[in-house]
């Protein structure tokens, strides 16, 4: 009966009560939703690149290899000759393996050199594959594939002359050979959508006039020559490898590691992706200790809402005193009170959060391609509703302790 | 059984933070079934005395005997738990619990009082009855209690401090806001009520016109005197 008057007491006040809960409410839904977010980022990181054993490189370090690897973030210091490359191909346990050559770009999208068995073997997200969203992939020597962000921000489609530039951040252009845009890739949601992909041969063909990072003065071969050149690589910058068996994985690591030619660093993309997530942690608790800082101002509101109906609740109180209520009783009250507004926020809240999922996943798919997945709430999810609720009831103490003073010196006088 | 409803003796009370106030009641009894008004100003010492017998304050000397027990002796949960089981209240506005139904205002007391409540036995059907005998239409447990006149306001608030007929009823000017006419239909309810069941009524008021309806009459300086002691 308690409870229900309690309940009824708190429908008697039903504006402050509701803006209060709506406060929590909002706070919960904000802190939940940057959990979704951060795990939701923590995932497309990890999706960037699935099914692939391991990344292999010039020896540097494991997270810089894969940043600019395969998030085409920095560069490599050095690169892996093409014999080494050749090596590691043919090695029995190695079952797939996709050359990566970077260092070029068009406009502010980096250019990467790779070959057909990229578009087979690269996946993401839990083991998709790349599509081709209009046109096809490259036929010809100076075709390229773009992904789908490098077409919405310039504007391209297939037909399309790209030029692109010799180094990063170059007013350098490789003008005597224009690109033409074979394909554009569906959006993916990893650095493919901002990269231009042509092919080894390619990469090679578009400095057949450079020695030493500038192009020799006066000389321009054309495309047709070209064409009849040997285009073979010399070096790469990275390659994708997949294993004949899982476990063979860690065997094909070590002689990469300890390979003799030339000194080469083979990673584990996963472990190398939790490395990389470990440094960028502590701006996720920021964020996430940021939001907790705003349930705990809502709750605090909560705290403030309570105090300033004491006055009015003088009678209410002094009626269940008269009665035969406790001092604790009151103080009982107020508490449950208060946690059942929390919980009330707390679900409302859970409601606002998959409401606000189901308007932004789109959204935040083909801004950022960050994929929000709408699951049923999970235990941590409700653990943060209990939390709330417990944490509301703390707070409510303060209040609580003041009512039962007064309720204790006012006895069964009603002084309002 | 003693037939002694409520004896006070040589109480003596200082209000806290107020130097030197000092109440002291010599001697107050009220009899089984008697109806006794206490007259008194403003000021008087009227509501303080009634919560000394309540036992929401506790006396710094003297004795506050309900149905043969010195509340004062009690611990502070035993003193609430004896003040729901033996006392029935009606405030100066009937004070309602605005929120809820007229059966959640009538039940309230039962909910801290589990002997008055097992003398009850259907609670709700109790609640029915009482509301019936008081003249409420069937069907008005179910109100919310803003939702009836003031006068149906008078009668929930005397079926709430008579379900399960504590001993003694205390009422803190209850027709000080009514007019003549609804101050003598709300008293007979009151006495009607009173005389049922042989609960003995201690009624606290300004209006010395009341005293007829009554079996005694005190004046609050006759019993009581309000002094600053010597520092």
């Amino acid at each position: 009966m308690i409870l229900r008057l309690s309940i009824a007491s708190l429908f008697a006040r039903a504006l402050t009560v509701g803006m209060t809960i709506l406060a929590i409410a909002l706070s919960v839904a904000l802190f939940l939703g940057v959990e979704k977010v951060r795990t939701g980022a923590k995932a497309s990181f990890s999706d960037t690149i699935s099914g692939t054993d391991l990344i292999v490189g010039a020896r540097s370090g494991s997270v810089q290899l894969l940043l600019y690897s395969v998030f085409r973030i920095g560069n490599a210091t050095n690169n892996v000759t093409w014999e080494s490359y050749q090596d590691i191909a043919e090695r029995p346990d190695v079952d797939w393996i996709v050359p990566i050559s970077l260092g070029d770009s068009h406009r502010q999208f980096r250019v990467m050199g790779t070959t057909r068995a990229f578009f087979d073997h690269y996946k993401y997200r839990q083991g998709r594959s790349l599509a081709v969203s209009d046109g096809s992939i490259m036929d010809d020597l100076f075709d390229t594939v773009i992904g789908a962000d490098v077409a919405a921000v310039l504007g391209y489609s297939v037909g399309d002359p790209i030029v692109v530039a010799h180094g990063l951040a170059s007013f350098t252009e490789h003008k005597d050979q224009p690109f033409r845009v074979s394909g554009i890739l569906e959006k993916t949601g990893t650095p493919v959508d901002r990269t231009v992909i042509v092919s080894m041969e390619a990469i090679e063909a578009v400095h057949v006039d450079w020695q030493r990072g500038a192009q020799v003065p006066g000389q321009s071969t054309s495309a047709d020559v070209i064409r009849e050149m040997d285009l073979t690589p010399k070096a790469i910058t990275a390659a994708l490898v997949g294993v004949e068996s899982p476990l063979q994985t860690f065997t094909l690591q070590r002689a990469i590691n300890e390979y003799g030619e030339e000194p080469l660093l083979a990673i584990l993309p996963g472990v190398a992706l939790q490395e990389l997530w470990g440094i960028v942690g502590i701006a996720e608790t920021a964020l996430l200790a940021v939001s907790a800082m705003v349930v705990v101002t809502a709750l605090i509101g909560m705290m403030a809402t309570i105090f300033s109906s004491l006055n009015e609740r003088r009678r209410e109180m002094a009626i269940f005193r008269a009665m035969g209520a406790r001092p604790f009783t009151i103080l009982s009250m107020l508490v449950l009170e208060a946690m059942v507004m929390a919980a009330l926020g707390g679900l409302l809240g859970l409601v606002l959060l998959y409401i606000g999922l189901v308007v932004a996943q789109p959204i935040m798919d083909s801004a950022f391609g960050l994929w929000l997945p709408i699951d049923a709430p999970t235990i941590r999810e409700f653990r943060v509703i209990i939390s709330v609720i417990g944490a509301g009831a703390i707070v409510s103490l303060v209040p609580a302790f003041r009512a039962y003073r007064m309720s204790v010196a006012d006895g069964m006088m009603v002084k309002t | 059984m003693t037939d002694t409803t409520l004896q006070i003796t040589e109480l003596r009370y200082r209000w806290p933070g107020q130097a030197g106030f000092r109440l002291t009641v010599p001697d107050l009894s009220v009899a089984r079934g008697e109806s006794v008004l206490l007259l008194g100003e403003s000021g008087s010492g009227k509501s303080t005395l009634l919560s000394l017998i309540c036992g929401t304050i506790l006396p710094d000397q003297g004795r506050v005997n309900i149905a043969g027990t010195n509340i004062a002796t009690l611990s502070s949960g035993a003193r609430d738990k004896f003040r729901a089981e033996q006392i029935g209240v009606i405030f100066q506005q009937f004070n309602l619990l605005p929120f809820g139904t007229v059966a959640d205002n009538i039940l309230l007391p039962l909910h801290f009082a589990p002997m008055r409540r097992k003398r009850v036995g259907d609670a709700t059907a109790e609640a029915s009855r009482l509301c019936s005998a008081l003249g409420l239409p069937a069907g008005v447990t179910g109100v919310k209690a803003t939702a009836i006149s003031v006068g149906q306001q008078q009668r929930v608030a005397v079926a709430r401090a008579m379900i399960g007929q504590p001993p003694l009823i205390i009422a803190d000017e209850p027709t000080s806001a009514l007019d003549a006419n609804s101050q003598a239909v709300f008293l007979d309810l009151l006495f009607t009520q009173t005389a049922t069941h042989n609960t003995s009524l201690l009624m606290v008021s300004h209006d010395p016109r009341l005293g007829e309806r009554f079996d005694r009459v005190i004046r609050m300086e006759d019993i009581a005197q309000i002094e600053r002691a010597a520092a």
